[in-house]
């Protein structure tokens, strides 16, 4: 009986935390409902004369367009859930949606001055001599996107496999791991704290907050229990659900993006454009990613990782003492999460739903790679991310995902044990 | 139900009979085989688990197929009823083909299996357990699933022909108990007796003993006798050599997943090659009871 | 405070039409999950494939009701069958991510703009749905109840929908006390036990996912008449997850279970959802204001996945003796 208490208890400390987390926040109450945003190319010019639309529930639409300064604003009647779409017929010749969601998605605003963030790109499709020259380019720059995509997703996907292969949990909530990471990095940063300085303080916080403290309060009374692991992965999917309204709660249905970083300006390194950025949270993935596989590689715990990952019954045996090694794959999954969403955050938004978005791509990655193999997911990813970015080449860009979910039903039918992972004996 | 032998006498006698003149060597051909099996082989990684030249199951025999701790037994076993792919081989049942027969089909064709890990589906009534057994019930389809006098009569005989095996294994006043609240020796029986339900003509049993209370021992080997008495082959694992001794009327020895020897309980006792298999990883197999508890983990807890 | 009014708005809600929605994918659910065992995660894709089969049907292709609701029991057998061959081989927890996958790689089909002519893009399918089955409602046309608040319209989708949820789950009843239903619990509890006595698990599971998705796409055609409206978005993974809420809540692998949870997951969530916007409007909560009642109810939601898992995986009125046995 204490301990149920203790259970429940725990579960209501992560919703204070979470609390604590967005003190100080809290919704704008500005007279006008409005949705509004500004439309510019990527070289900072205007788009003018793009109609946006805004539908409720009921179907009633309202609409505005860009003005001389990009500028536009719709109002709304109230707040509510709306279905927001970009004209794409109303873009000038040659710009095109960088984001092909951006054309139609639907929209929580609580009231006040919602912004939307839409990006825009020079280019795509113009005259067909244009696109041949171009495929060769563009294959490079969708391979290089490909890399720096699919380290997001190695760095979400490693807490996920070190999870599974420590415990036997199948989470469905490390998607919100990324979130509360962008989340906890985005409520510093509104505190007035430079988000150079606000994230690694995020990462930290989400890594014994987020990672320990969840497995303490929650996971690791569970295991006691001998919870099941279906039943475990069932109440994963509870936890992502009140997570994901926790933060619609305290942070509106919105995206928002950091006050710094927010629309820097791109640059061309031979035929490869993007940003300074995405360059320099690219850097420093890899470092995160080469750290913690050296770390597995050569450390005391990282070796006793390995060991309980392979058969956890015989490592404690040998003496490994397994709940310790637990916690530290949950601190350094949990970090590792936390930097993908924050690096989702600088390079496109952060928004409630951002962690449930990317985690079927995470599963994706994990299996292919092999569920519970430890240098499986930062292969897997690799090779979705880049998939994922070359299949645009065919595919448009609004189904990008539909080709690594694709990928993955495929790979699950031809080798379920995914491209690192063993056969296992029946019986 | 599929046609037991008859042109020949059944039993202990008999079966002893008939292997007398078989060399004791592995590979050994057999007068009247059941299961011929060629070239099986099986790698899990870097690991060679099964590599069999050639084996033959007498029929109506009961074959003891034993070794220390990773000799490929339950693998073997998992290969010759389709619930593995082996990478290379071909085997027979009756003089059929069945390499690739998918694993219901072996069962229907008289070839069941049980698990070293015992499989009582714990949530339903002993009485349920035993009724899955049974083959060709028209209540199984859905379609007549629907119409309950299509399959009523049918239910009232299997169950009949249930309450017999029960009483013979003394589980009758369990009925309507669910199988998970039986002691692990009453699920063992519990399980051959379903076995025994689908009307198999050669039962193989993996580790029937492991995890059973002494005292049920005796009476588990009375079960497996009485099995061959009926004219039923049963090939078993098992690592309790008294117990192989006792019950088995020829004893197929593998290390390394190769057959490295055959013959009669006595003379394979005695065999160098075999003594020294099982000296040097006599500490493996004593482990094995702690080692299934190991596998339980991954398995959800079924043991 | 008008309890009142509340306790009315609330009744209505738990044996409504989005109740009964949910009702067809749990009774389906409960074939798939409880009695099977199959971790489908990807229930949302039948009763979209029934609520699609409606609008494409109707508005895009101009044919009849009847024809539609033909249409949407064959989609969902193709998408049962689509589902099942590359998985149902598969491990518990592949499954599960591999039908979760499936269903959001259907939802981003229909949403995209390349088939918008046929499934009507982001905005999905609007229109008049259902002329038909609204032409047959034999209430009077200045029919109201007293204390449930339904308008004529949906009172007659309440009655239907009702008649046809007792007719499936007499029919799921009649099922798992066959020895059909025998062999499904069977693979439930272990299935390679089952395979050694000669069953062909494969077949069964699929006929399993035949039937539960089959009755989940009557929840989306319901769905489809009754809102008159058809759209991707609403066809979440979190949908598949309150149907799970709701089966678990009343008890998996029970032949009522679905209807308990639905009415009590139903009355909990929106009596607490027009008591707290009550509260709210009269004054009563201040730091709240009537936008976040949403998020609170999904929050409790999860909240509620959770503890049920936790605490009561047997549901409300579960046997104790199974829970004990249960070792997933």
């Amino acid at each position: 009986m204490l301990r149920r208490v203790r259970l429940a208890l725990g579960v209501l400390l992560l919703a204070t935390i979470a609390l604590f987390v967005s003190g100080g926040l809290s919704p704008a109450t500005a007279a006008d409902t409005t949705i509004t945003g500004t439309l510019s190319t990527p070289g900072g010019e205007a788009v003018v004369g793009v109609l946006v639309t805004a539908t409720d529930a009921d179907g009633v639409l309202t609409s505005g367009t860009s003005d001389d300064k990009g500028v536009f604003v719709v109002p709304l009647p109230a707040g509510g859930t709306y279905l927001v779409e970009v004209d794409i017929t109303t873009l000038p010749e040659g710009i095109t949606l960088n984001n092909a969601e951006d054309a139609s998605r639907s929209l929580l605003v609580l009231g006040g001055e919602k912004r939307l963030l839409i990006g825009l790109s020079e280019g795509g499709e113009s005259g067909i001599s244009e696109v041949e020259s171009g495929t060769s380019e563009r294959v490079i720059q969708l391979f290089l996107d490909g890399i720096l995509y699919g380290l997001v997703i190695a760095l979400g996907a490693v807490g996920m496999n070190l999870v599974f292969g420590t415990t036997g949990l199948t989470n469905f909530s490390q998607g919100e791991l990324l979130s509360l990471g962008a989340f906890t990095a985005l409520a510093i940063n509104t505190a007035g704290v430079n988000i150079i300085i606000a994230a690694p303080i995020a990462i930290v916080f989400a890594a014994f907050v987020y990672g320990w403290g969840q497995n303490r309060i929650l996971w690791r009374p569970l295991r006691r229990r001998k919870t099941g692991l279906i039943a475990a992965m069932i109440v994963s999917i509870g936890l992502a659900i009140f997570l994901r309204y926790t933060l619609v709660l305290f942070f509106g249905g919105a995206p928002s993006s950091y006050k710094q970083f927010a629309g820097q300006p791109g640059i061309e390194i031979g035929p490869f454009n993007t940003t300074p950025k995405a360059l320099i949270l690219g850097l420093l993935a890899v470092i995160a990613l080469t750290a913690t596989v050296t770390w597995l590689q050569r450390s005391r715990i990282g070796k006793a990782t390995r060991a309980v990952s392979d058969n956890p019954a015989l490592a404690s045996a040998t003496g490994i003492d397994v709940e310790r090694v637990i916690s530290v794959v949950w601190i350094v999954g949990a970090g590792l999460a936390a930097f993908a969403g924050i690096y989702l955050g600088l390079t496109q938004n952060t928004v409630w739903n951002m962690g449930q978005r990317i985690l079927l791509v995470l599963f994706a990655a994990v299996i292919l790679g092999g569920l519970g193999t430890i240098y499986g997911a930062i292969v897997g990813a690799m090779v979705v991310g880049i998939f994922v970015q070359l299949t645009t080449l065919v595919i448009p860009t609004e189904m990008k995902t539909v080709g690594a979910l694709f990928l993955m039903i495929l790979i699950l039918m031809v080798r379920p044990q995914g491209l690192l992972g063993r056969k296992e004996r029946v019986g | 139900m599929p046609a037991k032998t008859d042109h020949m006498a059944t039993g202990h006698a008999a079966a002893v009979e008939a292997l007398r003149d078989v060399p004791q060597v592995p590979g050994a051909p057999k007068p009247d085989p059941v299961v011929i099996a060629d070239h099986v082989s099986r790698q899990f990684g870097g690991l060679k688990a099964v590599d069999v030249a050639h084996v033959e199951i007498q029929r109506g025999a009961i074959t003891a197929l034993i070794g220390p701790n990773g000799a490929g037994k339950t693998t073997l076993f998992n290969l010759l009823t389709g619930f593995d792919k082996p990478d290379t081989g071909t085997w027979t049942f009756n003089d059929k083909s069945v390499a690739g027969t998918a694993p219901h089909r072996l069962a229907r064709m008289g070839m069941v299996r049980t698990f070293q890990l015992t499989k009582a589906l714990s949530r339903m009534s002993v009485i349920d357990n035993m009724l899955l057994g049974a083959h060709g019930q028209s209540g199984e389809r859905v379609l007549n699933a629907l119409v309950p006098f299509t399959w009523r009569g049918q239910e009232r005989a299997n169950r009949e022909r249930a309450m017999v095996l029960l009483e013979r294994f003394n589980l009758h006043e369990k009925i309507d108990d669910f199988a998970g609240s039986l002691s692990g020796g009453q699920r063992k029986l519990l399980e051959m007796a379903r076995a025994l339900m689908v009307g198999p003509e050669i039962v193989m049993l993996d580790e029937p003993m492991a995890g059973v209370n002494p005292a049920l021992t005796q009476s588990l080997l009375g079960h497996i006798k009485n099995i061959r008495e009926e004219g039923t082959t049963v090939l078993f694992v098992e690592h309790d050599m008294d117990m192989v001794h006792d019950i088995s009327d020829w004893v197929i020895v593998m290390a390394q997943g190769q057959v490295i020897a055959e013959g009669p309980p006595d003379a394979v006792m005695k065999n160098p090659q075999v003594i020294e298999a099982y000296l040097g990883s006599r500490h493996g197999s004593a482990l094995t009871d702690d080692g299934t508890s190991l596998t339980a983990d991954s398995q959800g807890g079924n043991a | 405070m008008d309890f009142v009014q509340i306790f009315s708005l609330t009744i209505t809600q738990a044996v409504g039409v989005t109740a009964l929605i949910y009702l067809f994918a749990a009774i389906g659910l409960n074939v798939q999950f409880g009695y099977t065992g199959l971790l489908n995660f990807g229930q949302v894709a039948f009763v979209a494939a029934g609520a699609y089969a409606v609008g494409v049907i109707v508005l895009t292709f101009d044919l009849g009701l009847w024809l539609a609701v033909v249409v949407g029991v064959v989609v969902s057998t193709l998408l049962a069958l689509l589902l099942g061959i590359p998985t149902l081989r598969l491990r518990a927890d592949y499954l599960a991510i591999v039908t979760i996958a499936a269903s959001e790689l259907l939802r981003l089909l229909v949403r995209s703009i390349a088939f918008k002519d046929v499934f009507g893009g982001a905005q999905g399918l609007n229109g008049k749905l259902g002329q038909e089955f609204h032409d047959l409602n034999p209430l009077p046309a200045d029919f109201t109840l007293p204390v449930l608040t339904w308008s004529r319209q949906d009172l007659w989708v309440v009655i239907v929908g009702w008649s046809l949820a007792l007719l499936f789950t007499l029919l799921v009843w009649g099922l798992v006390r066959s020895p059909w239903g025998r062999v499904v619990k069977g693979i439930r509890e272990d299935e390679d036990a089952v395979v050694s006595l000669g069953k062909n698990v494969f077949v069964y599971k699929m006929q399993a996912l035949i039937i539960g998705g089959g009755i989940a796409a009557f929840g989306g055609i319901l769905w489809a008449v009754a809102k008159q409206s058809v759209q991707p978005d609403t066809f979440q993974p979190d949908f598949t997850f309150f149907v799970y809420t709701i089966l678990l809540l009343g008890g998996a692998a029970r032949v009522f279970g679905p209807i308990a949870g639905t009415i009590i997951f139903w009355f909990l969530l929106a009596g607490f959802g027009e008591l707290l916007s009550s509260l709210i409007n009269n004054g009563y909560i201040e730091f709240l204001t009537p936008t976040d009642v949403g998020s609170i109810r999904f929050m409790l939601m999860g909240l509620g996945l959770m503890l049920l898992m936790i605490f009561r995986p047997q549901g409300i009125f579960g046997d104790r003796r199974e829970l004990a046995l249960d070792a997933r």
